[in-house]
């Protein structure tokens, strides 16, 4: 593949890039004290970095046009990995799921408080990820504001609290509620929208929610947000902080679980499949006699319940919000998770936010360009893998009928 | 009524630079049937070549005009540059994939750009030094219209009118529209629609550069973050127009420089960003179209 | 006396100046092939549109039987899926497969609507949501072996060859239990081979007591299944009558031969 034509391309888009990048990169002023710096050593960086992945590039492209024309003729047996056929046995299934769950038992008790605390973030990424996957993944709905019914979580747990010293495990509901009776409001209007329009106006709706939250004083608190809120309670017990951090690690764990199994039983249930008959083909679906409203509707409440949900925990597990926790850029990491795990694979999910929240935690060097990665696997991930890193495999059904017992292997 | 005026040209003024960023939304709408979610962004490199160039320039002590135009020029040719880039690396190659995947591609193509110049460059607000002079002969009236929005008010209709004449009458133009109407007859007739795609991409992204410039001359500070809301407000105008329709972009972008005029002014500034959310919101569910758009009928 | 199925008269329809249905009658009875042919763009496949709820009509009356109840409902006004529900099922002219699907899946698509486990269903799996979900599948199961896709059961509804992806449509359409069958040109695209088997599927089909109502450019096709023939042109109907009748029907002559100097 390192052929003269090959480097000679690889040489004109790195020349390219050194051209484009070039006031950017390079260049730096200061308008005030009026002085300029050059930066020149960027110029070769950008050279050699565009230039190795100009290869890099055009290798993925390549490989992806050859698989596509090999799963043409072999049928979906290429499609499917080693992981795949790995989990699809139940043996195996229940080996993977009981080992990650003595890890996760054991874990506070191996790692710092500080180590737990960040796995207890890892695993509310894990259920938002999980409830964005009904909306984008299962249902194919591009909701850019998931950030918001996040937000609607947090606050109704925070001002129930503050006003009315209400506790969390009231609030817990009564934040998933809420936040799905947001998804519902909006959802009526939007949702007979066009997919791209849904997605700016989700947007939209996400900072409006913010915009309100950080404006309206007397309500929220404005920008300064809501503090001491009182983490969860155990039946009145005093807990210390680190036994209160223990605690809600546990009660992650336990929703991860829930949430799991709950995502799981709608994924293969008759909602389950009109969500993605609903993402591949509205007009058909509709011709099949599923009411598009009502169809999206479930999905836009069910994923604003788990973001909900997430937002009462997550303020119990700070004891402190405010508006700047649901910026834009939570919706966008959420969303990454999403797509680098696989759209609609719950397994995919799972790994894609461990991934994402947990590396950039420990390598703290790379944290400052996390949010250019996540643009960058946005983008990486549609064009050369857009079913994700394990994407969803397709659910193969076995018959109670005698006379034909299920033999099929596939 | 001095302050109505004041408001009235406030709002026009920024319902021209609303106009240069949607027309970019919708050629590129009309043309691959794509939100460009990246196309903000677009306008912040404009913005912040411009700024580099000029600062530069004013250093080594140009003249006024000469750095307008000089500052202008690169802010065009890069921008433009990144928007050809931009749609081969993250759209060309899903031109034939689900929209979801495209859609999803543009807006990783826009957090990927707006942390590019957060890393390459800098977090804070940067002063942008004023480029456009104050007029003597604006003297009488200054108190109510800046030359600065007299000079963006001249500009973009100037712009307006070139690319109308472009469209209209050049033969990139009707091979643009003939794309746009319908992408395989034109390949059949002997288009080159990647070109043409490249094309719009460009013109887009120039017009975009050149509203980076006015609007970062005009209120005197830019950021990396500037591109992400001027990207949402400007999609509002071209969807409040009717996206795909180039006079609605530019009808759409002056109502909603105006309403936002008026409705800060007038009720609450600390809301300006909900006003126009809100407008985009309730123009999708009760009128999709748009003003100048048309109705769609879905081929089944 | 027959009993007519579905009712259709005065259909207009209006696309800005365009009146692409002009004033249409039709009916079919019951345990009928009726074909609607015409030259393209004769606005035939707007006529289904319109019966299905897709497009809203300018003018006219749309009523399907109601054998539950035994009269004819209107279907105007309704959305598509509840033109579905009350026993209208389509085929598209561009296949329109739940293509990530698997083909078992596609065909229980069909069954939603006579089905109606609820959320709570789902996440609780009580006896009675298994219980639908297993009919699902078994009725699924019965219409892939009646059409002779049951080979494919578990592949991706994309990979299927085209032949098996029109019929496909047909098994997705057959597992709503319509009253009535719309196809859209399900010949349009096939080999002689492909299009044979499909002559012989759609007489299966009619065998067991199912009216059909097709779109079809094929004339063999046509003439081999259908009892009557409606004839469209420019948005009217021209002319209708059994097979032979159309054959010697020189409106008809007409406006094929019209097409065929054009072209």
């Amino acid at each position: 593949m390192f052929t003269l034509e090959e480097i000679k391309r690889s040489f004109l888009v790195s020349v390219w890039f050194v051209f484009l990048t070039f006031p950017i990169m390079v260049i730096r002023v200061d308008s005030i004290e009026k002085t300029v710096q050059w930066r020149w050593m960027n110029v070769f960086w950008v050279a050699l970095g565009t230039f190795v992945l100009s290869f890099v590039f055009r290798y993925m492209m390549r490989r992806k046009e050859m698989k596509s024309s090999d799963e043409d003729e072999q049928g979906d047996a290429t499609g499917r990995s080693f992981l795949h056929r790995w989990l699809a046995d139940p043996k195996y299934r229940y080996i993977v799921f009981g080992s990650l769950l003595a890890i996760a038992i054991i874990f506070p008790h191996v790692f710092s408080t500080y180590q737990t605390s960040i796995m207890t973030t890892a695993l509310m990424y894990v259920v938002l990820g999980l409830g964005l996957n009904i909306v984008v993944g299962l249902a194919g709905l591009l909701d850019l504001g998931y950030v918001a019914f996040y937000a609607v979580g947090a606050y109704t747990y925070a001002l129930l609290h503050h006003f009315f010293g209400i506790g969390f495990w009231v609030a817990l509901p009564a934040g998933g509620l809420l936040a799905a009776l947001f998804g519902i409001l909006l959802g009526i209007p939007v949702l007979r929208l066009r997919g791209d329009y849904l997605a700016i106006v989700t947007l939209g709706f996400g900072e409006i929610i913010r915009l309100v939250l950080e404006n309206w004083g007397q309500f929220s608190q404005g920008p300064s947000g809501v503090s001491n809120i009182a983490r969860p309670g155990f039946f009145g017990i005093e807990m210390s902080l680190d036994t209160a951090l223990l605690y809600i690690f546990y009660l992650m764990v336990i929703f991860v679980i829930v949430t799991i199994f709950f995502v799981n039983r709608l994924q293969d249930s008759r909602l389950g499949r009109a969500w993605i008959a609903l993402r591949e083909d509205e007009i058909a679906c509709q011709a099949m006699g599923i009411d598009k409203m009502r169809t999206k509707l479930a999905a836009f409440a069910l994923g604003a319940f788990w973001a909900g949900i997430v937002g009462v925990i997550f303020a119990a597990k700070t004891t402190f919000i405010s508006p700047r926790s649901f910026t834009f850029i939570e919706s966008a990491i959420i969303l990454s998770i999403v797509v680098l795990g696989g759209m609609g694979s719950i397994i995919g999910v799972i790994f894609g936010a461990l991934i994402l929240i947990l590396l950039p935690e420990y390598l703290r060097a790379l944290s400052e360009y996390r949010m250019l990665a996540f643009g960058a696997i946005l983008v990486c991930m549609m064009v050369f893998r857009p079913q994700g890193i394990i994407g969803s495999i397709r659910r193969t059904y076995t018959y109670q009928n005698k006379k034909k017992p299920d033999t099929k292997v596939s | 009524m001095d302050y109505f005026i004041e408001l009235l040209f406030s709002g026009l003024s920024r319902g021209a630079i609303y106009a240069l960023i949607a027309l970019g939304y919708t050629m590129v709408y009309g043309i691959i049937g794509l939100i460009n979610f990246a196309h903000g962004e677009i306008y912040m490199i404009g913005a912040f070549t411009s700024f580099i160039v000029a600062t530069i320039l004013t250093i080594l002590g140009f003249p006024a005009l000469a750095i307008i135009v000089l500052a202008g020029l690169a802010a065009v040719i890069w921008s433009a540059s990144y928007g050809f880039t931009i749609e081969k690396i993250a759209y060309k190659p899903l031109r034939h994939a689900p929209r979801l995947s495209a859609l999803i591609s543009a807006i990783g193509m826009s957090m990927f750009l707006q942390n590019y110049v957060l890393l390459a460059q800098t977090s804070d607000f940067l002063p942008f030094p004023q480029l456009i002079p104050d007029f003597d002969f604006m003297e009488p009236i200054a108190h109510i219209v800046g030359s600065s929005d007299m000079i963006i008010l001249v500009v973009t209709t100037l712009v307006m009118i070139g690319l109308t004449l472009l469209i209209k009458y050049t033969k990139i133009g009707k091979a643009m529209r003939a794309t746009s109407q319908d992408r395989t007859m034109a390949m059949l007739v002997g288009i080159n629609v990647n070109r043409i795609i490249s094309v719009t991409f460009i013109i887009g992204s120039s017009l975009a550069a050149i509203g980076g410039m006015l609007v970062a001359s005009h209120i005197g500070q830019i950021n990396f973050y500037i591109g992400f809301i001027a990207g949402i407000k400007a999609f509002t105008a071209a969807v409040l127009g009717g996206i795909g329709s180039i006079p609605g972009a530019v009808l759409g972008s002056v109502v909603l420089g105006l309403t936002e005029s008026f409705a800060t002014g007038y009720v609450s500034s600390d809301y300006e960003d909900v006003f126009a959310f809100s407008l985009l919101v309730l123009i999708l569910i009760f009128k999709p179209s748009g003003i100048l758009g048309k109705v769609d009928t879905q081929k089944v | 006396m027959q009993q007519p199925i579905l009712h259709v008269s005065g259909l207009t329809m209006d696309f800005g100046g365009i009146r692409a249905l002009n004033n249409l009658d039709l009916d079919v009875n019951e345990g009928e092939i009726v074909a609607l042919i015409g030259p393209n763009g004769a606005g035939k496949t707007t006529f289904f549109n319109c019966v299905t709820g897709i497009y809203k009509p300018t003018k006219g009356e749309i009523d399907l039987y109601q054998k539950s109840r035994n009269t004819m409902i209107s279907l105007l006004g309704m959305k598509p899926n509840q033109v579905t529900a009350q026993g209208l099922a389509r085929t598209f002219q561009n296949i329109r497969l739940f293509s990530q699907m698997t083909v078992l899946e596609n065909v229980m698509i069909g069954r939603h609507c006579r089905t109606k486990a609820s959320i709570l269903g789902a996440l609780l799996r009580d006896k009675k949501t298994m219980q639908e979900e297993d009919q699902i599948i078994q009725i699924s199961h019965e219409i892939l072996t009646k059409i002779g896709l049951i080979r494919y059961e578990n592949e991706i509804a994309s990979n299927l060859p085209y032949g098996a992806q029109r019929r496909l449509e047909i098994a997705r359409a057959l597992a709503t239990e319509p009253v009535l069958l719309l196809l859209d040109e399900p010949a349009a695209g096939m080999n002689p081979q492909e299009t044979i088997e499909l002559v012989n599927l759609i007489q299966e089909i009619a065998s067991e007591g199912q009216s059909i109502l097709l779109i079809e450019h094929d004339m063999k096709l046509v003439m081999s299944l259908s009892e009557r023939i409606f004839v469209m042109d420019y948005g009217k109907k021209i002319a209708q009558g059994t097979p032979d009748e159309i054959r010697n029907n020189p409106a008809v002559i007409k406006a094929y031969l019209g097409e065929e100097v054009d072209a």
